[in-house]
């Protein structure tokens, strides 16, 4: 008998790509069934769709923003005002959390072994506690401190109470020189200054001392992974210990530690919306309360799925190009 | 080949899966054997077990009577302990047959939300508790203070809108559960609490070191119409949950109370005689067993005995009947006619 001619379906690479091609429309498909099953439901039962409410008057206070903002502005600007603040808290975060983690992860290794047992006891109790825990302990903390007619009032124009961090600021709104805008109690509150509330210092603290733990780790990871000789050569050149560390452990330990540490930047942002728990006007709690106003769970959710995506993506490839930055050249 | 058979079956799956639509709420629920209510997590006086472990309160008594009304049993109940957040996509996706969990009745949710509301089982109103110690009279007086406001609710609009109005500033501290918002309100981080009265009120009885401490305001800034609810587009249903609480209200209009409903199967009145069906044809009408009504007040009590049992004087609470008191003592309870 004759073998079959061999047509084009009975090629391996054809029937790869048929696959393949079967796969992705079946995913969109599906994609798309649910995305119209959603909306013939929501049409059924009369619930409004759509991005409409966007444009409409919020109606509701944010406690801190970075730009002016009144219950009169739109739901559009009420939820930018709480993306900046996730934008705002992640990104100290970021930045403090790799200092701490750093100084921990090289302290664990110290050869002074009190600071070595600290660091470790550091890494184990921080990172082993839930995240959530944390944040009630630091809010609990803050709002513990007396009142704000009982302020403690270290310095002139410095007020700590449990309505936060009240400091002079500068006001360059009186011509070419900055005035300096002494904050003072009226009423119920202190007028004037910068503040910094409770919910954000809770919340920044916490991000940072949990990431900090595991940031620690990685640092410690990268660090025992450059291979001995490189500090014994360094030694033998006559380099003191905080160069050797500068100039030579760290920069090759950097290669190891920036993909994991990707990682954990990316957990700051996407921790930061426990926010919710202890009151920091984050995203997702303007965007929670702008769903339950307006009813439209699907849209408020995508919304913020979409700009969580986009956030943590950029993160991600603004750290893949410092890692092709740091990355060992072959030659 | 598997990935193709595993992408049918969800697809299968997922379109099997589609709930039921209008108009077969009552059969389903009868087919069941229970209602399944939403409530609050927690809320004392209107939805919290109590020290036995069993729901109680105002909203549950709406849950009760339901059941009481469809299968002549108060207890045919299950909960769903749901946050405010939760509640209405709750109601929507068909979790819940009904939503008695001190819900206020707008604009928005009557219409754009999808529901419908049956009639309020509690008049209140937004308000604010203060420490005595802060020597505040009045809503007026709040001009720059922090406010400590609960999440997912009408509350935070109302605030702003109230503070728009007088031409007044003010900082919400927004935070989603009620332990933690309780507690930093306590310790001092906000100069005032706002919710709906009556929930300051059970605030205070339930969670305050010392109550004495702390006053509400005698200044209520918005409706609050606290009302259950259920999907719109099932008119049956609809009546059914709201000709309950109508009977609730209509017996202690009559003066009737589960402890002389038995009694009262002998009187000569025939609003009477129609409402505890002695003369048959209310129960016909709703799609429920004659009984119905007599089932409520037996085991739940007329609409009096419920909100004295729940937030009332017999209550921690010690509220007053105010606005929730009958149209005849110049409350808002009005029942109408069932016949």
């Amino acid at each position: 008998m004759a073998a079959a001619p061999a047509g084009f379906w009975s090629s391996t690479r054809f029937r790869g790509v048929l696959y393949q091609v079967m796969v992705v429309a079946a995913v969109v498909a599906l994609g798309g069934w649910l995305v119209h099953n959603t909306l013939v439901n929501l049409e059924i039962r009369g619930i409004a769709t759509g991005f409409g409410f966007l444009a409409r008057e919020a109606g509701f206070g944010i406690s801190e923003s970075w730009i002016s903002y009144s219950p009169a502005d739109s739901y559009a600007r009420a939820l930018v005002v709480g993306l900046l603040n996730t934008m705002v808290v992640s990104a100290i975060g970021i930045v403090l959390a790799t200092v701490l983690g750093t100084v921990v992860g090289v302290a664990r290794l110290s050869g002074n072994w009190l600071v070595g047992k600290l660091a470790t006891l550091y890494v184990e109790a921080l990172r082993n506690v839930p995240l959530l825990l944390q944040l009630f302990v630091w809010y609990g903390v803050l709002t513990a401190l007396p009142g704000a007619r009982q302020a403690l009032h270290p310095l002139p124009g410095i007020f700590l109470s449990n309505r936060g961090l009240v400091i002079p600021s500068l006001d360059w709104s009186q011509g070419w020189l900055p005035a300096m805008e002494i904050p003072r109690l009226v009423g119920f509150n202190f007028i004037g200054g910068l503040t910094l509330s409770p919910e954000f210092a809770a919340l920044l603290a916490g991000l940072t001392i949990y990431t900090a733990a595991f940031i620690a780790e990685i640092v410690r990871a990268g660090i025992l992974a450059v291979p001995k000789g490189q500090t014994e050569a360094a030694l033998s050149l006559g380099l003191s210990r905080g160069q050797i560390l500068r100039l030579v452990v760290l920069p090759q330990a950097l290669r190891v530690i920036i993909p994991p540490l990707t990682s954990q930047y990316l957990n700051i942002a996407k921790n930061s919306p426990l926010a919710i728990a202890i009151g920091y006007p984050d995203l997702v709690a303007v965007s929670n309360t702008a769903i339950n106003q307006t009813g439209q769970a699907v849209e408020g959710v995508a919304l913020v799925m979409a700009v969580f995506l986009g956030l943590s993506l950029t993160l991600s490839a603004l750290m893949n190009w410092y890692n092709k930055r740091v990355a060992l050249v072959t030659r | 080949m598997r990935i193709a058979r595993t992408l049918a079956t969800a697809i299968v799956g997922s379109v099997l899966a589609l709930p039921a639509l209008a108009g077969a709420t009552l059969d389903a629920v009868k087919a069941r054997g229970f209602v399944q209510c939403g409530v609050n997590l927690g809320l004392y006086g209107f939805s919290a077990p109590d020290d036995k472990g069993n729901w109680a309160g105002l909203d549950v008594d709406v849950c009760r009577a339901v059941a009481a009304a469809l299968f002549g049993d108060a207890n045919k109940v299950k909960y769903t302990p749901l946050s405010a957040q939760q509640r209405l996509p709750a109601l929507q996706a068909g979790e819940v047959d009904l939503l008695a969990r001190n819900t206020t009745w707008t604009l928005t949710r009557d219409t754009a939300n999808g529901l419908d509301f049956t009639t309020p089982n509690y008049f209140d109103g937004q308000g604010f508790m203060v420490s005595r110690k802060l020597g505040v009279k009045s809503g007026k007086d709040l001009d720059g203070a922090t406010i400590c406001v609960l999440p997912g609710t009408t509350t935070e609009q109302n605030l702003a809108d109230y503070f728009r109005a007088n031409k007044m500033s003010f900082k919400p501290v927004v935070i989603e559960k009620n332990e933690e918002l309780n507690s930093a309100f306590f310790s001092g981080r906000c100069d005032a609490l706002s919710s709906d009265a009556s929930q300051l009120a059970g605030i205070r009885a339930g969670q305050a070191a010392n109550p004495d401490e702390w006053v509400i305001l005698p200044d209520l800034i918005s409706k609050e119409p606290l009302t259950p609810a259920v999907r719109q587009g099932d008119p049956q249903w609809t009546d059914v949950v709201r000709w309950s609480q109508y009977a609730m209200i209509y017996a202690e209009e009559k003066g009737v109370t589960s402890r002389t409903v038995s009694s009262s199967l002998k009187s000569p009145d025939p609003d009477l005689q129609r409402l505890l069906g002695v003369t048959a044809g209310n129960g016909k009408a709703l799609g429920l067993d004659e009984r119905w009504a007599f089932n409520i007040i037996m085991q739940v009590g007329n609409y009096g005995e419920s909100f004295e049992r729940n937030v009332g004087k017999e209550s921690r609470l010690k509220l007053d009947r105010g606005l929730n008191a009958l149209y005849t003592n110049g409350g808002l309870m009005y029942a109408m006619p069932p016949r």
